[in-house]
Formats: C-alpha cells, sequence, structure tokens
C-alpha cells in the first residue's frame, strides 16, 4: 500500500530530514512510526500526502508513484487519503456534522448520500449525538474523534495519523487507537505517527522507528 | 486532464474510491470500504449543485458582514456610478446638439434695396441650383412677427418706425459636409442681391470637438474608474481568503482542488459586481431625476422640446456586464495571487 524506496528529504535549508528510507506496508496492514520530535516523522508523513517531495528515491502509494503526479493531480491523491492531526484541524465555524462532511462535499457526493455516511461515521467514533454542535464545546478527546470521523468518512484506503493521541490522557489514548485498530479490522491501512512508545508498546502492530531521519527498527 | 493514469478522476468517476475486499490474518474476507461509483450523470447535476450550493454560500456570507458588505458596495458603486453618469450627460448633450447639427443652413441677408417680389423670385431661382436642397423665405414683415413672438423683447419695436430687420432667404445646401457647405456660401455671398451670407457652422464644429474631447474623458476615467473596481475588489477578497486561511488549507489537506477552493471567492466577486452595477444604476437615475426639473425648465426657456434621458435597456446589460466582469475578475486576480501561498505545512 505505501512503499518508500531510498527516500530522502532535504530542505532547502540543509536539514536533512530523511536519509535513505527503505519500507513498505502492505495493503490492510497497520503500522506505528516512532521517533524522537524531530526524527523525521511529520517529514514522512507529508511525503506521502504530497505536501513535500522528496530529493531522491520514490514513495508509492497503492502502486502509484508520486513523482509521476503532478500539482493538479495532487488533490486526487489525497482523497485516497484519510489523515488525523494532533490538533484535529477542525473549523469551529461551523458544526461537526459540517466539518465531517467536507470531503464529502469536496468529493461531489449527493448530499443525501453525504448525510448518511456523515452519520454512520459519527456513529462509528460514537459521537452520533453531538452533530448539530459546534466542535468547540467539544473535549479534546472528542475533538479528536471529530477528527478521526472526517479522516475515515470517504472510506480512504489509507489512514494517516499525526500524533493523534498527542494531548490526550492514557485512558481516552487507548480508546483512539481502539478506534484505529477497528477501521484496520475492515481493511484499511493504518499509519500511525506516535512517540507514545508506552501505549504502542502495549499493541501488536508492526512498530517502525525514525532517528535523524533513517529507518533505525522495523518490527 | 489527458494523461493521468491513476488519479482517481481518470479512473473512476469523482469521489469514487474502491478498495478490494482484503484477505484477511483469521481467514474472513473483510467486507473493506464499501464502494461508492458515481455515475457521469449524478456527477454533472452534482457539480451544478455544488455551483448553486456555493453561490449562495457566498451571498449568504456577504450578507453576514453587512457593514463591511455595504461599504464595500458603496465604493463600488460610485466609482461604477461617475463615468455611468458623465456618459450620461454626454449622451444627452449629443441629442441636445443633433437637432441643431441636422441643417446647417446659410442665412442670406438680403440688401436694403431688394423688394419682395424680387426676393421671392430669388428664392426660387436659387432652389433651381443644383446643390441647393430647399430654401425658404422670411420676408422682413414675418421676420418681426417671429422676432417678438419668440425673443421677448417685442415691445422694442413700437418704439420704431421701421422696420429694422431685412429679408432672409434660408438656404437648405444639399451637401452638408463642412467641406462643400463654405464653399456654397461663397458663391451666394457673392450675388448682388445678398447684403452677408452667415452659415452657423463654426460653433456646430466646436460643439462637435467638444464632444470628442469630452468622450475620451470619459473614456479615461472610465478607464481608471475600472481600475479602481478592480483593486476595491480584489483587497475586499484578499481580505476575505485571509480570513478564511485555516478553511483553505484543510480543505485542501482532505483533496480540494484548486478550482474548489477558488470558486467560493469568485461568486464573492461576482455578487460584488452584480450589486455594485446595481446600486450603480440606481445612483445614475437618481442623479438624473435630482437634474431633471431644472433641466427641463432651462429647456422650456430655449423653447425647445428636448427631454432628459437616462440609462437606456442596452446601456444598462452594459453597465451590469462591465460591472460583472470587474468583480469576477478582481476577484480572480486576487484569488490567483494569494491562494497559490497558503499551502498546507
Amino acid at each position: 500500500m505505501i512503499s518508500f524506496e531510498n527516500v530522502s528529504k532535504r530542505y532547502p535549508n540543509g536539514y536533512d530530514a530523511l536519509n535513505q528510507v527503505d519500507f513498505s506496508l502492505r495493503q490492510g496492514e497497520m503500522a506505528f512510526l516512532t521517533g524522537h520530535s524531530g526524527a523525521g516523522k511529520s517529514t514522512l508523513m507529508k511525503l506521502i500526502m504530497l505536501m513535500e517531495r522528496p530529493t531522491n528515491g520514490r514513495v508509492l502509494v497503492g502502486d502509484q508513484d508520486l513523482a509521476t503526479l503532478g500539482h493538479r493531480q495532487i488533490p486526487y491523491h489525497r482523497r485516497r487519503v484519510g489523515v488525523v492531526f494532533q490538533n484535529h484541524q477542525l473549523l469551529f465555524d461551523r458544526s461537526v456534522f459540517d466539518n465531517i462532511a467536507l470531503p464529502l462535499r469536496i468529493c461531489g457526493y449527493d448530499p443525501d448520500d453525504a448525510a448518511r455516511r456523515v452519520r454512520a461515521a459519527l456513529d462509528k467514533v460514537g459521537l452520533l449525538s453531538k452533530e448539530k454542535m459546534n466542535p468547540v464545546v467539544l473535549s479534546g478527546g472528542e475533538q479528536q474523534r471529530i477528527g478521526i470521523a472526517r479522516a475515515i468518512v470517504h472510506k480512504p484506503q489509507l489512514l494517516l495519523a499525526d500524533e493523534p493521541t498527542g494531548n490526550l490522557d492514557p485512558k481516552l489514548s487507548v480508546e483512539i487507537m481502539r478506534l484505529f485498530q477497528q477501521f484496520n479490522q475492515v481493511g484499511t491501512t493504518v499509519l500511525i505517527a506516535s512517540h507514545d512508545l508506552g501505549l504502542i508498546g502495549r499493541l501488536p502492530h508492526r512498530v517502525l522507528t525514525l532517528n535523524q531521519g533513517r529507518l533505525i527498527n522495523d518490527g | 486532464m489527458a494523461n493521468q493514469p491513476r488519479t482517481p478522476r481518470s479512473a473512476a468517476p469523482k469521489g469514487a474510491s474502491r478498495v478490494q475486499p482484503t484477505q484477511k490474518r483469521d481467514g474472513k474476507v473483510a467486507r473493506g470500504a464499501e464502494q461508492h461509483r458515481l455515475k457521469v450523470k449524478d456527477k454533472s447535476r452534482s457539480y451544478l449543485r455544488h455551483h448553486g450550493d456555493v453561490a449562495r454560500e457566498s451571498f449568504d456570507s456577504l450578507l453576514r458582514s453587512p457593514l463591511t458588505t455595504l461599504m464595500t458596495l458603496a465604493v463600488l458603486a460610485i466609482a461604477l456610478a461617475l463615468p455611468a453618469t458623465l456618459y450620461t450627460g454626454l449622451k444627452n448633450l449629443q441629442a441636445l446638439s443633433v437637432g441643431w447639427q441636422g441643417d446647417p443652413r446659410i442665412a442670406l441677408y438680403l440688401q436694403e434695396g431688394v423688394d419682395e417680389v424680387r426676393a421671392e423670385q430669388l428664392s426660387r431661382e436659387l432652389l433651381l441650383r443644383d446643390n441647393v436642397a430647399a430654401t425658404e423665405l422670411i420676408s422682413a414683415e414675418q421676420g418681426m412677427l417671429e422676432f417678438k413672438q419668440t425673443s421677448g423683447f417685442g415691445e422694442v419695436f413700437d418704439f420704431l418706425e421701421i422696420n429694422p430687420l431685412p429679408a432672409v432667404i434660408m438656404v437648405l445646401p444639399k451637401d452638408l459636409s463642412t467641406a462643400i457647405v463654405p464653399v456654397l456660401q461663397a458663391q451666394l455671398q457673392a450675388l448682388d442681391e445678398v447684403e452677408d451670407a452667415n452659415v452657423d457652422m463654426l460653433w456646430v464644429q466646436r460643439l462637435e470637438a467638444f464632444v470628442i474631447l469630452a468622450q475620451r474623458g470619459v473614456w479615461v476615467l472610465s478607464g481608471l474608474f475600472a481600475l479602481a473596481v478592480l483593486l476595491v475588489v480584489g483587497n475586499t477578497i484578499r481580505l476575505t481568503i485571509e480570513n478564511r486561511r485555516e478553511e483553505i488549507v484543510i480543505a485542501k489537506l482532505v483533496g480540494a482542488t484548486d478550482a474548489y477552493v477558488r470558486r467560493p471567492f469568485l461568486y464573492d466577486g461576482f455578487w460584488f459586481g452584480i450589486a455594485g452595477g446595481v446600486l450603480a444604476w440606481l445612483l445614475v437615475q437618481i442623479s438624473l431625476l435630482l437634474l431633471d426639473t431644472p433641466v427641463s425648465h432651462l429647456i422650456t426657456l430655449y423653447s425647445s422640446n428636448f427631454e432628459l434621458s437616462g440609462l437606456g435597456f442596452i446601456e444598462t446589460f452594459w453597465l451590469l456586464l462591465a460591472s460583472i466582469l470587474l468583480g469576477s475578475l478582481g476577484a480572480w486576480l486576487a484569488v490567483g495571487r494569494h491562494l497559490r501561498a497558503i499551502q498546507p505545512t
């Protein structure tokens, strides 16, 4: 599903964020990406999202070489990927429902169909009753779950999460991870960047460890 | 978009994302993400509906900050109304001058000694000329009568013992061009019976020159004001883009195309254009209404039946078209410049 072939990323200021990273993730696999801050987790995620381009090497997502995608194709690539952010990136000028419906609107879904899918996504994250609320009144954990609902509402093949439990207490973190496991069980490939080693260690998934831009551990 | 091998857009209709059911470790076939395909017919319908939605949302968002919107609209309306008013004024001036311009007649003031019979005869002789279209004799008595009626100085004649006015033959040349009329005038001036042949051409020419100058002026001003409209709309849209930066970043992250992100701002520009145009039209018509009474008073004093005309159907169409285009173009320029700078990081 994801394949990094000898990928390096050097930023214009000379900083080497990734150095010859080589790994692949099978379809339907779930893995954690860990490492200190600045180890290159975010850069790796950005390469998958085409927010950055590698300096060297190839990144493939679902057999598609991302280097062949031009600026105009980036949006269509992103529609295949769901992303969960540490800071939720929710819009506080609209309801929970409208936040989750955004990817569907962008893809041009029929409103009735979209409403059904939004409610299904809300149901999965256990927040069906909050659909009309403004996300600003929700707790941190609830906001994160809204962020997850938005990431999976259009049923992407690949789900990325960047520090999804960064601001949450351990109990909430476990709940969030359980959600990701549920999505993985229905076939979604999941890659989660996290430095919560305690939590990761208790889960039976593959762990990719980055250190100063190099992949030092994969297992 | 011909060459994009595996993007969802070419592989499947918009919004479709397919995941093949995968064999899981425990041997069960996972249901996976359900397939979702949009039919081509649905796609075009959804595109139209999306445009409708965006247009309405853009309109609503302008109404949500009525004061800001109104201020912008006022500036736009004034910038559009000024050239439109000048244009209308010029159009009326032209309409007014057409009545006079139409027949640059040569007035032949006859010598004192020419009697009425000879004047009549001369008038008929002139009519036989190839280059004369019509003649009209105004005898001295007739002239006095008309003068009394129209000038308001009729009483002056009561103090005079004799009629001081000469008989006049008005000659309408066949060829009214400014090159030919003076030639005919010189020929007629040479006649024995004619004291003076007078063409009131100079002021017509001056008026023409003035109108041409004013037209040019209106165009130059229109250009400047159009630029002002572009800048005002562009700046307003720039601020809106800044206010919605977060939303733009998120939309781009979940797969919004540039066109999708651009669309609401272009509709903002469109609405600004159309509302500014309508307001400008109102301003022009109201200004003309205010001017109408004094103008018709002035016109009565000149005993003319001229009527002040406002913006007609076609002119209104052009005004609205221009304002819509300017509004949209202003938005387009601002969006092109500022949206590229906003990328998710």
